[in-house]
């Protein structure tokens, strides 16, 4: 479903990103490791249009992507979460979902002052589904808390069930177990794969918890200073002589 | 004998003292070799004196004194209770509110025609605070030329009416509708700043709003401004002694009673209070809607808010737009209550306030602006006597304001949802 060929990304002389190209499949789980500075979050932001890419094609579902602005790429059905969390943390919990909703509700402001039916329904709708993503991430007695004010691994999850609540078909993970410790990850590892398996979503990961990646990815993609270095199943990486090096450095 | 206490106790006496100096509106001269207090006679300095008295010995012993004080019954009743539960506390909150707009409705028909013109001008400022609060304290787009859209709400109705002669109920729209296209029309410049860099674009918007009504004379009348402003009827009843325009009758002769000029000063606190009203409810239901959540997450987080599918430029043109049709409102309502307009009313100095009243009130809280609004209008008017110091003392209750309590006198409270648990 999302296909990224020979994609650049050029800061004035510093090439961050230099021909890397990737597929997401549907029903699939999809990592991308390398070292530090290996340019991962560059091609995520390239992808959700934060970035106008230098060079390359982004296609999602077959349609060119890469000269949208970010929210309708968002709109498509391809929502990610931030390296750093990025929640509104002076709202509530229900109040983020209920933003990251936006286009499913009934934005016309009439309709919302005078509270038609079909204004109440989609409300009510909207309303019902962040219930939902707030009991499915553990997060329902609090949800008239400010988000700010949540724990971090918390917040973690906040972010994915916002994300999850706009429906997406692809959900983008920027290093989702950065700061968590081993039980919260365990979690996030089987939240993950739950995704995939019950609500039918195809996850782009990046990470660098290799038991996790391991673990939970049908392919890996390894970048090295920009570089696409190698890409298979998890066991094929393993045993990858590059990969190998890259990490652990040349003997 | 000189432990801390003591130095501390004679500090605060000695600033009691100068303080005196420039509040009471003191004044030293010469006076050939003696040097004169004027402006106060015996018994002020004697207050003075002893209010210094006063200061010293509670700072001596302050510690006794709170401790004591501490023992003493709690004289707020409420102190102790539980918090009442939700749906209770909303439920008494408009009830509450509700009590105080019926009062409000029939309070100027029992005080005199001065406190009216007031309350008018109090209800003014709560509207124009009401509306920039969507733009600084929802969207968190700090505008500093906000008086801009005010100022073209009041020259909109005074133009219209001087080279069409329409009414003031024809113009409150056309003006609130004029100063939402200029917010939309500012809006698109602005969308890429933020912080520092918007400030002084809406600072510069302002001031070009400004310079053009003093400098267009052939149009506005530069610096002499407008006047003969038309004061609103009532269903085609004028409130002057004689009716001015053909068509219409007047107000006391259709009824059958006794001219009085305190029948338009009234009719227009009652005008400017249901627009205040009817601005308030709008903006409090925008909040609950999903237009009003997506100005909080743009001033939360524009980021993680343009990946979630939110469009920047349709939701702080939507801020401003909106923050603007309300200061066009209120502009029309204050060029109908003045009569007479000119550039003079729309300096900066006017933003500032308004600011001020959204800061000082707590950003984004309605009821914490409508207080302030109150306040800062009200504490000038109160403090005429001291004119002079007016400045001094609004700048230094910012200040202490802002150290005491920086989320302001009532800061937002969230919006408290139900959701009913999923099986």
């Amino acid at each position: 479903m999302l296909e990224v060929k020979n994609l650049s990304m050029r800061f004035g002389g510093l090439l961050a990103v230099d021909e890397v190209s990737l597929d997401v499949q549907e029903h699939e789980i999809v990592s991308i490791i390398g070292p530090n500075g290996a340019g991962k979050t560059t091609v995520f932001n390239c992808i959700s249009g934060f970035y106008k890419p230098t060079g390359g094609d982004i296609l999602f579902e077959k349609r060119q992507i890469q000269a949208k602005p970010d929210y309708k790429i968002s709109r498509l059905g391809m929502v990610r979460t931030f390296q750093h969390v990025r929640l509104f943390g002076n709202m509530t919990l229900v109040e983020n979902l209920l933003v990251a909703q936006h286009r499913h509700l009934n934005t016309n402001l009439l309709s919302g002052l005078l509270k038609t039916p079909d204004y109440r329904k989609r409300e009510q709708k909207s309303l019902d589904r962040a219930a939902y993503w707030l009991n499915r991430v553990g997060l329902l007695d609090l949800a008239n808390r400010e988000a700010g004010n949540l724990a971090y691994g918390q917040q973690r999850r906040l972010e994915i069930a916002r994300c999850m609540v706009t429906e997406p078909k692809l959900l983008m993970l920027d290093e989702p177990a950065a700061g968590l410790n081993p039980a919260e990850t365990r979690e996030l590892d089987q939240l993950i794969v739950s995704l995939k398996e019950d609500y039918n979503v195809s996850v782009l990961l990046i990470e660098h918890d290799m038991s996790l990646v391991m673990g939970i990815s049908d392919r890996i993609n390894v970048i090295s200073q920009g570089r696409p270095l190698a890409a298979g199943t998890p066991d094929e990486i393993r045993q990858n002589d590059d990969v190998i090096k890259a990490y652990l450095g040349e003997a | 004998m000189a432990t801390p206490q003591f130095k501390h106790a004679l500090f605060c006496a000695v600033i009691t003292l100068v303080i005196a100096y420039p509040i009471l509106g003191l004044d030293l001269t010469i006076n050939a070799a003696t040097i004169d207090l004027q402006g106060a006679d015996t018994s002020t300095v004697v207050a003075i004196v002893a209010a210094a008295f006063v200061v010293f010995f509670f700072q001596l012993y302050r510690d006794t004194v709170m401790a004591s004080l501490r023992k003493a019954p709690k004289l707020n009743p409420l102190s102790g209770r539980e918090p009442l539960p939700q749906a209770k506390r909303v439920k008494l909150e408009s009830w509450v509110l509700t009590g105080i707009v019926v009062l409000a409705l029939f309070w100027p028909f029992f005080v005199s025609r001065g406190s009216i013109d007031l309350a008018t001008l109090v209800l003014i400022y709560v509207m124009l605070a009401l509306g920039l609060n969507v733009v600084v304290g929802l969207a968190g787009l700090l505008d500093l030329g906000y008086v801009a859209f005010y100022a073209v709400g009041a020259y909109t109705f005074a133009l219209l009416s001087q080279y069409t002669g329409i009414s003031f109920w024809m113009s409150l729209p056309i003006g609130a509708l004029l100063a939402a296209l200029f917010g939309l029309v500012l809006g698109f410049p602005v969308l890429r700043l933020r912080g520092d860099y918007l400030a002084i674009v809406t600072l510069g918007f302002g001031e070009i709003i400004r310079i053009l009504l003093n400098n267009w004379t052939n149009l506005t009348g530069g610096p002499n401004g407008i006047g003969g402003i038309p004061d609103p009827t009532l269903f085609g009843m004028e409130f002057g002694r004689r009716v001015k325009e053909e068509g219409n009758t007047s107000f006391h002769e259709t009824l059958g009673i006794a001219y009085s000029s305190e029948h338009k000063v009234i009719f227009l606190y009652l005008i400017a209070l249901v627009l205040t009203v009817i601005t308030a409810l709008i903006i409090r239901r925008f909040m609950r809607m999903p237009v009003g959540r997506a100005w909080e997450a743009l001033r939360e987080d524009e980021i993680a808010a343009r990946s979630l599918g939110l469009s920047r430029t349709a939701v702080k043109l939507s801020a401003f737009t909106i923050g603007a049709f309300f200061a066009g409102f209120a502009g029309t309502v204050f060029a109908s209550k003045q009569g007479f307009i000119s550039p003079e009313s729309f300096v900066f100095l006017e933003s500032a306030i308004i600011l001020a009243i959204v800061v000082l009130g707590g950003m984004g809280s309605q009821i914490g602006v409508i207080l302030a609004a109150i306040a800062v209008t009200i504490l000038p008017e109160l403090a005429r006597e001291f004119a002079d110091y007016r400045m001094l003392v609004f700048g230094a209750a910012m200040v202490l304001m802002m150290v005491w309590r920086p989320q302001g006198l009532m800061p937002m409270r969230r919006i408290h949802i139900e959701l009913e648990k999923p099986e």
